[in-house]
């Protein structure tokens, strides 16, 4: 396999690549944008008073987190013609990339906010901070501490996810694997190179991902 | 019009159910054999031989910084040129056990690092041999830590392997895929879809937070 390994046809279709890696970038940092705002509304639903509020936020947390991306690409990819909304496939993907990742965003953001004893802001409050500064002082900085790795950790998951968007043709590094394969037969060339482009992504968040663990959680114990 | 593809769609239930049986016979092979291989990776990652842990471990980084739908490409298309033909369906199988077993491997190498190694080191002056140590002393213990987040990488599984529906097996995801072509009402055969996910899915989600709240509490007993 390897002794037939055709780098020529790589360097040939490189400028391609790069131009489906930086689809890849911006889909997947559009929808990580998007999942970070929601991820922090549904989370303050979630941990809201009001029990129907919390409710709603409840259903759309489980019901994401039980079924597979690919479904939920497929409802909005066939779903909204069917209501008559038409938009753009990236749309339709950026869209239901930012729904999936803001449940577990959600998630990750309430396990950070509720790691927080409540005996540190009886604390806080009796040695006479403001609510502003108990958030400042005490509450955020932990909260961050403890939630940007797994944040991070989504971020990795959202960019592999990505690959899904290949499927309703939208072009981007998958789908530069799958047209090389089908323009020259080379799913060997193909989907290697793929591979390589998404583990530069993965090392460099991987490496983001140790480095804030060493500072940020230090620096909150 | 809406009624009419509703029948449509009832009729076709028997369809999505063979789909659901696929689902659940890729996803449910791969999850016995990626456990199996998962703790033999994770034993070994947690132990002392240095070359081989290397190995594994730059292994699950390259599985694990990939898609998921490139490794299928890359099983399915590239292993016949190594020789290798392969079907859809085992294609899938062997990429989804090798997936579940990287994620498996970590999940149980950090379970055994995280007893002290005291324990290790009285079992090795009481006279246990390394097989009897993991058996009896480690793994045990290990055990309270490893199964909530390994019941949670079963739904994972379960979820990612929708995705071998783009190499042909006929899964509920394909299922819907090929429905929806002839009835095109996508949220009414997507919701079909994402109902029947959710049965699998649900139960196991709500164990794993069972397991979790339990075995914290015995943590917090001793």
């Amino acid at each position: 396999m390897l002794e037939t390994f055709n780098f020529r046809v790589i360097f040939e279709y490189l400028p391609f690549y790069w131009k489906c890696f930086f689809a890849t970038l911006w889909l997947s940092g559009g929808s990580l944008l998007g999942a970070l705002v929601l991820g922090v509304i549904a989370c303050a639903m979630r941990l809201s008073e009001s029990r129907i509020i919390s409710r709603v936020a409840g259903v759309y947390i489980e019901s994401i987190r039980s079924t597979p991306l690919l479904a939920q690409l497929y409802f909005f990819y066939f779903g909204l013609p069917s209501l008559g909304i038409r938009m753009p496939e990236e749309a339709t993907g950026i869209l239901a990339l930012t729904l999936n990742s803001g449940a577990y965003m959600a998630e990750i953001i309430r396990a950070g906010v509720q790691s927080i004893s409540y005996g540190q802001i009886e604390a806080a409050m009796s040695s006479g901070l403001s609510y502003l500064q108990r958030m400042r002082y005490i509450v955020l900085p932990q909260a961050l501490g403890v939630s940007i790795p797994p944040m991070l950790g989504q971020a990795i998951v959202l960019v592999k996810d990505s690959a899904l968007l290949s499927l309703i043709s939208i072009v981007e590094l998958t789908r530069a694997g799958q047209i090389l394969t089908s323009e020259r037969f080379m799913p060997a060339e193909g989907f290697l190179t793929t591979a390589v482009f998404y583990l530069i992504i993965y090392y460099i968040l991987k490496a983001f991902s140790h480095w804030s663990q060493k500072r940020l959680i230090f620096r909150g114990a | 019009m809406w009624g009419f593809y509703f029948e449509q769609l009832v009729q076709s239930v028997p369809f999505f159910l063979k789909g659901l049986w696929m689902t659940v016979a890729v996803s449910g092979s791969s999850l016995v054999a990626g456990t199996v291989l998962g703790f033999v990776w994770g034993v070994i990652r947690a132990g002392r031989g240095k070359v081989l842990k290397r190995i594994i471990g730059a292994w699950v980084d390259l599985i694990r910084g990939t898609p998921f739908l490139v490794q299928v490409f890359i099983f399915f298309f590239i292993l016949p040129e190594a020789g290798i033909q392969l079907e859809a369906f085992p294609a899938s199988v062997i990429a989804l056990t090798n997936l579940s077993a990287c994620f498996i491997c970590e999940i149980v190498a950090g379970g055994i690092q995280s007893i002290p190694s005291g324990q290790r080191e009285a079992a090795t002056a009481s006279g246990l041999s390394s097989y009897h140590q993991l058996r009896y002393i480690i793994l045990p213990q290990a055990m309270r830590i490893i199964l909530p987040p390994l019941v949670g990488q079963y739904v994972l599984l379960v979820k990612d392997s929708s995705v071998v529906s783009a190499i042909g097996v006929t899964d509920v995801t394909r299922v819907g895929w090929l429905t929806v072509q002839r009835i095109p009402e996508g949220i009414m055969v997507f919701g079909l879809v994402g109902i029947l996910y959710f049965v699998i899915c649900y139960p196991l989600i709500r164990l794993s937070n069972t397991l979790e709240k339990r075995m914290t509490v015995v943590t917090t007993k001793l």
